[in-house]
């Protein structure tokens, strides 16, 4: 298959639609976790969706995507909750609750799954499959819902652009501003479950994590300024969507999810060698160059002073 | 006798792990668990694809290379100025995106299951036995995990002034003339260790899982580091006990019942902790209103 075979087929045309703003909309939003320290939690939260996904499996008894993702943002609004509980009322830290909400929500999933598996429902494999992620399963109407909560994201990022950039470099400064602190820092993490809720079902559970992290991390490399950084995560990701998808449909058998992953790992080293002032090799170039500087110095002091 | 062999195994796992969540708790570096038992997957397929074997030796060194590789990746990207959080996101995605990568594009040579890997039952150990000089030695999960926890447990009780001092205040151990990252190298290592030796026979949500509930149970009911790893080890292996015994009753897996009675151990910690507790905070809270009015 060549590129224009690729761009011609419908199918592939739709999915490469729907990683590219899967990509886009949980970069720009990823930006936000990462300066609020929570990158992490896109990875917390991919994993609490295990039991919802059950839970809506045993409630409908139907293999329905749109259940699954009702059930799945359901069972992140309870985790959402739960760490802020969680770092609240007790003394354990952000990255335990986390690790807490986690391990016990995806436990509590295996549970529920081995008694689906040995209940009359019988056959349970479209749940499994839903959590290790299938781009080739995605249907219109996925790629219909991954766009609207897309913009969605991008339009409220946008709109709370001023707010959010408050929020995340000073909490206090805009707790004395008046902004209702809470109810943003609930709002923000609501929108991280939007965006997980829509690309499990692209990347899979463990690799979700990655599509909010690397993109912003890469764009933090190229500049300081916080609406920059965000247009270029936006970006990142959205190109490691569209690198992905086309890989993974000229490679035979190779899963798209992974792939969409390590294109974006391969940003991020690009970004870590090469960005202009906080890359590797500038700083290396710049390192090297104020040597030569003052040696050369002490070379001219040498001359004119013999002592 | 199964009974026996598979809740002996939830222990060994369950106090190997809490002994070094403990660290991790008071280090904050919890999540570091569940990413180098994500991680580890391309070491454990390189290690089949080059000798060719199911031998769990091989593994087990691919497996360790690849955590060490984690942990040393997470530094490096760290030192270079990337939130500690999210270098730990970047390194195990990538890692984990390639080993499954590896898993597809081999996948008529292997007969690998992905999903025993990642969530390999802890039901099937009895039946994986060991025999030294021709006599049955029992399963040999509990030789794995029993000499990892045998390890851990000695140099942990050997340098425990130096891990304590490291993790609380590593400037301090540093001017004290502690090699700070020997340590942490060290610890890193032995969780590595752990964690690739336990997921190996009962998968890793079980893994993920002890590493951290029982060490922040213990952290609600102790202030002090010693007192916190002996709690941590009770709850471990209390949960074990429980989940197995839960898990006959519903017909559920193991590992998630296991982990499960742990979660819901520290949810008991959580509210009636008679320090921190969220209950008898409230209760004091009101006392001390009362006496003042």
């Amino acid at each position: 298959m060549n590129i224009l075979d690729i761009i011609t087929d419908p199918n592939t045309r739709w999915i490469l639609l729907g990683t590219m703003f899967l990509g886009l909309s949980s970069g720009v939003i990823g930006s936000f976790a990462y300066l609020r320290k929570q990158s992490l939690l896109g990875d917390t939260l991919a994993h609490a969706a295990l039991p919802g996904i059950c839970v809506a499996f045993i409630l409908t008894g139907v293999k329905s995507t749109s259940f699954f993702l009702i059930g799945a943002a359901l069972a992140g609004l309870v985790a959402v909750f739960l760490i802020s509980v969680l770092t609240r009322y007790s003394k354990i830290k952000q990255d335990a609750a986390l690790g807490i909400v986690l391990s016990s929500f995806f436990g509590f999933g295996i549970v529920m799954l081995t008694q689906i598996q040995q209940s009359e429902y019988g056959n349970q494999s479209g749940l499994d499959t839903f959590l290790f992620g299938q781009t080739a399963s995605m249907v219109m109407s996925d790629v219909y819902m991954m766009m609207t909560v897309s913009f969605i994201l991008i339009f409220t990022c946008t709109v709370f652009f001023k707010e959010f950039k408050l929020l995340s470099f000073d909490p206090g400064f805009a707790k004395g501003m008046g902004l209702p602190v809470v109810f943003l820092d609930y709002f923000i993490m609501m929108l991280i479950v939007a965006a997980v809720v829509i690309g499990i079902q692209a990347v899979g559970v463990v690799l979700m994590a990655s599509l909010l992290i690397t993109p912003a991390v890469s764009a933090r490399y190229w500049t300081e300024r916080l609406h920059i950084m965000v247009i270029l995560s936006g970006i990142f990701g959205m190109l490691s969507g569209v690198s992905g998808t086309l890989i993974s449909t000229t490679v035979n058998d190779l899963p798209t999810g992974p792939l969409i992953v390590l294109s974006a790992t391969v940003w991020f080293f690009f970004s870590m060698l090469f960005a202009p002032k906080r890359g590797v090799l500038s700083s290396v170039w710049r390192r090297v160059s104020t040597k030569k500087k003052y040696s050369l110095e002490q070379e001219r002091r040498k001359g004119s002073h013999p002592s | 006798m199964n009974d026996f062999w598979i809740i002996l195994v939830g222990a060994l796992v369950a106090s190997s792990c809490s002994v070094l969540g403990c660290f991790l708790i008071v280090r904050k570096m919890t999540l570091i668990g569940d990413a180098i038992s994500h991680s580890v997957l391309p070491g454990i397929v390189l290690a089949f694809l080059i000798t060719g074997t199911r031998d769990s030796v091989p593994m087990l060194i691919g497996a360790a290379a690849l955590g060490l590789l984690t942990v040393f990746l997470i530094q490096l990207f760290q030192s270079s100025g990337v939130q500690s959080d999210a270098a730990i996101g970047i390194v195990f995605t990538s890692l984990f995106a390639t080993g499954i990568v590896l898993v597809s594009l081999y996948t008529q040579q292997i007969d690998f299951d992905l999903e025993h890997v990642l969530y390999g039952e802890i039901a099937y150990t009895p039946w994986n036995t060991m025999t030294i000089g021709g006599i049955g030695a029992g399963p040999k999960a509990v030789w794995i995990v029993g000499s990892c926890l045998i390890l851990n447990l000695i140099l942990i009780f050997l340098f425990f002034k130096q891990f304590k001092l490291v993790s609380f205040d590593p400037s301090l151990a540093a001017a004290m003339g502690i090699p700070v990252l020997f340590f942490h190298y060290l610890l890193m290592s032995l969780i590595s260790l752990t964690t690739v030796a336990s997921f190996d026979s009962v998968g890793s949500i079980l893994v993920v899982g002890m590493l951290i509930i029982p060490a922040a149970t213990a952290y609600l009911l102790s202030d002090r580091l010693s007192r916190m790893i002996l709690v941590s080890i009770g709850v471990g292996i209390l949960s074990s006990l429980i989940g197995y015994y839960s898990a006959t009753v519903l017909d559920a897996s193991i590992s998630g019942c296991m982990v499960s009675s742990a979660a819901l151990l520290f949810g008991l910690a959580f509210l009636f902790s008679p320090s921190h507790g969220l209950v008898s905070r409230f209760l004091k809270r009101r006392k001390s209103k009362e006496s003042h009015s």
